[in-house]
This record gives structure tokens, C-alpha cells and sequence, in this order.
């Protein structure tokens, strides 16, 4: 029962911004804001903002293994489309009954998972790190992309799942609660929105938990001086292995909302840009913090995708630009800098005020 | 009893023969500095026992066991521990992490507390706590890195260069507290340059040079050996 407490006590700490009651309050504040958000918007808004929130777990595990652990991965996007395309196939073979598209989800996000168990040995084991990391999983998403992009003549099957090259998967079910009056199908719309949410609580507070404990302190200890966390007796290849797996499963997690959302995949969602995108969203925000990288992935998607009503290739250039000026002027990411400068201000007041 | 005994060991680097059949026997409880001129192959051997290096021939063992095959941090959860040339502190994180992250696999909760309190105390660092460790001085970077190693418990303590940097009053401070360390039963292996802290903590001293050990013995008998000022003067082979 302790143990259970402490837990709790784990949501505030040296790894996470926020801390005491003004800051529950405030998180309490947003919560009841999203819940009830629904109520005065209507079911397509509500669907799109769901499209929002999918992405802010591929987002949060890049702030996972790269602001936490320092390992700069290009991989996020593979398991992405691993995770979208293993839920397609899934589901189109044994359908949506007895809650299987759930099933389908776990299985999903276990396979991105294994196959990042098994590349991440080989590179943490074989000891690559720093930007040879970042070469290697960019390698391997572009791989993919080209793979998958390769499929599209009919011998190109699993069981009822056509690949279909570069067209994508579509019509797969959506996530289906099984019902007493019926199953009840989640589309894009209200009923998605409280389940995505729902996970994103539960996630965001889970990886709070995670990394302001023991295994957290060693994820940014490897992050600051890997020769030095070693010679106090850590094997950081487990750990290193261990992050990229959760990176890899929420990654995964990301692939299959995404799949779920819009009823398709296709391979572009494992493509250069896919996998740049997530970054510049994270490093906008503050890779280094979980609570600035969700605001930063919500605030500079809703940017891009309302500059992308003008053109999306002005829309990309836009972003780069953005990634530029973050990197010049504020490398931590303008999302944590602007917080980080507010907290200075407040304790600079208080202190005078005393 | 010998706490860490190195048997005929050798390490090449390619054709550069950085060891060469060094034996060296430490016994439990001594301090023991390693001394020798720049190239002398001090820091090598240094990796060498820590197995970020592993030897091309012969065998290292601690407390008994053959640990010449073991990755470093199963050399270090033997019992093993290290303070690095360069300060190895984590910059960005506050002086109570660092020693956190040092202690936390053996003590959790009040007593990680305590225990981090007490190391804080013991290092004169109870001010600068909540700093990041990257904005300390150079000498209390030294003292914070040795403040992790020994938050270990380790049974042999490695120290390379422990006061390089520090003014003369730091030195003698950090000395004091290697002696204070090895009265308590730590046993000390220290790389160093400075004369002053050799003589104040050093019960043995080995000379290595070209990759050799030269000589071996009290500070006073190698202060007194002729050949020992000649190789520091470059003058080993006239």
C-alpha cells in the first residue's frame, strides 16, 4: 500500500515542470475544459481535434528517448506505420467482434515494441549511440516506407489484407466497444475524442511517474555523462533499451489511433517528412520536459494545419524556418524557455515581496 | 591480502605497446599513488582495471575473482569505483541528483535523504545543493565526482589526477579527506601529480614508466632514487 502511494508521490520531481497545488489546479482546470469541450462544439470539430491528440504520443515518446535519454531517434515513424499497418491487417482478417479491435491495439503496439526490442539491441548492445543512432533508425524508416511503397500488385497479402503500395490500407474497422444494444463503433467523433483523451491522462501521468523514479534518474543520468553512469554500476544498455521499447510502444500507440481515426495508412506516413515533423514539434516545445512538448505538439500542429488551408508546401517551409529560429534562439525549446522564464519572474517577485 | 593483483598484463594499440607485463599488487586497506611521467601509461591501466579497456594479455583479479573479462559495471558493482581525470559530474542535474543517482540502487526513501545529506556535509557542499552541478567550480566539480564514487561504498577507490586544478589549500583539503576515506576502511589507488598530496596521503608508491613498472616503495625511498628523478628529467636510458 505504500508502495502504491509513493507512486503518487512520483508525479512531481526533479524530471517535470509543475509542481504543488497551483499547478494540479491548473491541470484540473484544462482537464474539465477538455471534458467538456464536446458540449459546445460539434461532432466533426471534436473529430478533428482527436487527430490533434493522436499525435501527441508519437511526440511524447520522442521526448521519451531523445530529451530524456539523449539518443536522437528518426525511428518514431517506423514503428508508427509498424504499429498502424499490423492493426489493418489484424483487423480486416478477424474483423471487429467480441471487442477484438482492442485486442488488435495491444497486439499492434506489442509488435512496434518487439521490433524495436530487437533492432535496439543491436544498437545499444553494439554500443552505437549519438548521431550514428539517429543515421541508423533514419535507415530503417525509409527502408520501410520504400517497402511498403513497393506493394501494391495482388501477391502482395496477409490473409484478407491487401498491402496496396503506395495507395495504403483503408477500411479497416475502427475501435469497437462490444455493447449490450449493440456494439458501439468509435468514429472520428465525440465518443474517439473521450477514449484519446482518457489515454493521453493516463500516459502523460504514467511517464511522469516513470521518469521521476530511480529508472527516470538513470535515463537523464545517461543522458548528461553515459561513461559516468556506468562507472556507478548501471548497465545503460538495458536502460537505453528499456526507453526506446516504451518510445517504440507509444510510437506504436500513435500508428494505431491514427489508423483508427481516419480508417487508412499509407507507407508517406513512415516517409522523411513523417518522420521530421514529430521533431520539430518536440524541439519547438522542449524535448527536455513532458507537460511543453505536449503544448508545443498541439500549439505548432494547429499552426501547420492552419497554414496548410494556404498551401502545404508553404506550410513545410514554414516549419522549417521554425525548427532554424528555435535551434538560434532558444535550443531548449520556446515552449519550456517561455516557462522557465515565468517561474524566474514569480521567484524573482516573491523574493522581493520578502 | 592482495585486494587487486594484475598479473603480466599487456595492451597494445596496434603496434604501440601502452602496457607492458605490468604486475601490480594492492593490498587491502593501503593507499597506493601511481606516479610517472606524461605517457607513462597511468590513465591506460587505469582503464584497463575498470575495463573500459580490456588487457591483449594477462589477467586482473579483485578480492580473489578473475574480473578480466567483466564489463565495467559488474567491475563496479564488485565493489569497485572511480573518479575520472576530467570531473564526469551530470551538468545539468542538481548536486543532490548527482549524489542521488550515485546512492539511490542501495538506499531509497528517509534514508536516501539522510545519506545524501550526510555526503553533502562531508563535502562542503551543503550550499550548493540545489545548483546545477555543471555551474560549480572546477575544484567542487572534484569533490562532487568523488562524493558519488564513494557513495558506492566501493572497497577500492580509483582516483585519477583527484586534485588537478585545485589550489594548493583545496588539494590539502582533499587530501584530508582520502585519509579520512581510508581510515574508515576504503582502499585507495590514486593517479597524481602533485608531490605535496603524495606525500601527505601515499603509503606505497609505484613508478610507471614506458608502460613499465619502474619502481616501487615508500615516498621516501622513490623521492631518494636516482633513476626516478632521471626518467621525470628524460634522462631513463642515458
Amino acid at each position: 500500500m505504500t508502495g502504491f502511494l509513493s507512486l503518487f508521490r512520483r508525479l512531481e520531481g526533479p524530471q517535470t515542470l509543475g509542481r504543488g497545488p497551483a499547478f494540479w489546479a491548473l491541470f484540473a482546470l484544462v482537464l474539465a475544459g477538455a471534458l467538456a469541450y464536446p458540449l459546445f462544439s460539434d461532432g466533426y470539430t471534436v473529430g478533428n481535434t482527436v487527430y490533434f491528440f493522436v499525435w501527441v504520443f508519437i511526440a511524447l515518446s520522442l521526448s521519451l528517448i531523445w530529451g530524456y535519454g539523449g539518443s536522437l531517434s528518426f525511428g518514431q515513424t517506423a514503428f508508427f506505420g509498424i504499429a498502424g499497418y499490423s492493426y489493418g491487417i489484424l483487423t480486416i482478417n478477424f474483423g471487429a467482434s467480441y471487442g477484438f479491435t482492442w485486442i488488435a491495439l495491444l497486439l499492434a503496439v506489442g509488435m512496434a515494441a518487439l521490433i524495436a526490442a530487437l533492432l535496439g539491441y543491436f544498437m545499444f548492445f553494439g554500443r552505437i549511440a549519438g548521431v550514428f543512432l539517429g543515421i541508423v533508425t533514419l535507415a530503417v524508416t525509409l527502408m520501410l516506407e520504400r517497402f511498403m511503397a513497393q506493394t501494391a500488385g495482388p501477391e502482395w497479402r496477409i490473409g484478407a489484407a491487401r498491402l496496396n503500395g503506395f495507395n495504403g490500407m483503408s477500411a479497416m474497422p475502427p475501435l469497437t466497444i462490444p455493447w449490450f444494444g449493440g456494439p458501439i463503433v468509435l468514429f472520428a467523433d465525440v465518443g474517439l475524442y473521450y477514449v484519446v483523451l482518457a489515454m493521453l491522462v493516463l500516459v502523460y501521468l504514467a511517464l511522469r511517474i516513470l521518469m521521476n523514479s530511480a529508472f527516470g534518474n538513470v535515463i537523464v543520468a545517461i543522458r548528461e555523462n553515459p561513461e559516468r553512469a556506468e562507472m556507478l554500476g548501471y548497465d545503460i544498455r538495458k536502460y537505453q533499451l528499456i526507453t526506446f521499447v516504451i518510445g517504440a510502444a507509444l510510437a506504436g500507440l500513435s500508428g494505431v489511433l491514427y489508423t483508427v481515426w481516419g480508417q487508412y495508412i499509407t507507407p508517406s506516413s513512415m516517409g522523411m517528412t513523417a518522420a521530421s515533423l514529430p521533431l520539430i514539434w518536440v524541439a519547438v516545445g522542449g524535448r527536455s520536459d513532458l507537460t511543453a512538448t505536449i503544448i508545443g505538439t498541439l500549439v505548432v500542429l494547429s499552426g501547420f494545419q492552419a497554414l496548410t488551408i494556404y498551401g502545404s508546401q508553404y506550410a513545410l517551409v514554414f516549419m522549417g524556418v521554425l525548427l532554424v529560429l528555435t535551434v538560434l534562439i532558444a535550443p531548449n525549446g520556446l515552449v519550456l524557455g517561455v516557462i522557465n522564464w515565468i517561474t524566474k519572474l514569480v521567484t524573482r517577485r516573491k523574493q522581493e515581496a520578502a | 591480502m592482495a585486494l587487486l593483483q594484475l598479473r603480466d598484463v599487456n595492451k597494445h594499440f596496434g603496434g604501440l605497446h601502452v602496457t607492458n607485463a605490468v604486475n601490480l599488487v594492492l593490498e587491502q586497506g593501503e593507499i597506493h599513488c601511481l606516479i610517472g611521467p606524461n605517457g607513462a601509461g597511468k590513465s591506460t591501466l587505469f582503464r584497463l582495471i575498470l575495463g573500459e579497456h580490456h588487457p591483449s594479455s594477462g589477467q586482473i583479479s579483485f578480492a580473489g575473482e578473475d574480473i578480466t573479462a567483466l564489463k565495467s559495471f559488474a567491475r563496479i558493482r564488485r565493489g569497485l569505483s572511480v573518479k575520472f581525470q576530467v570531473p564526469g559530474v551530470f551538468k545539468g542535474l542538481s548536486v543532490r541528483q548527482n549524489l542521488e543517482i550515485a546512492l539511490q540502487s542501495r538506499l531509497s526513501g528517509a534514508a536516501l535523504a539522510k545519506e545524501i545529506d550526510r555526503l553533502l556535509a562531508f563535502l562542503n557542499l551543503d550550499a550548493e545543493q540545489a545548483q546545477m552541478a555543471g555551474n560549480l567550480s572546477h575544484g567542487q566539480k572534484q569533490w562532487l565526482e568523488i562524493g558519488m564514487a564513494i557513495a558506492l561504498k566501493p572497497r577500492l577507490l580509483l582516483l585519477d589526477e583527484p586534485t588537478a586544478g585545485m589550489s594548493p589549500e583545496e588539494t590539502h583539503m582533499t587530501g584530508e579527506m582520502v585519509r579520512r576515506l581510508n581510515a574508515a576502511g576504503m582502499t585507495v589507488l590514486a593517479i597524481e601529480h602533485d608531490m605535496a598530496f603524495v606525500r601527505q596521503v601515499a603509503q606505497r608508491v609505484t613508478v610507471l614508466h614506458l608502460g613499465q613498472v619502474f619502481a616501487q616503495g615508500s615516498i621516501d625511498e622513490i623521492v631518494a632514487d636516482e633513476r626516478v628523478a632521471a626518467i621525470y628529467l628524460g634522462q631513463a636510458h642515458a
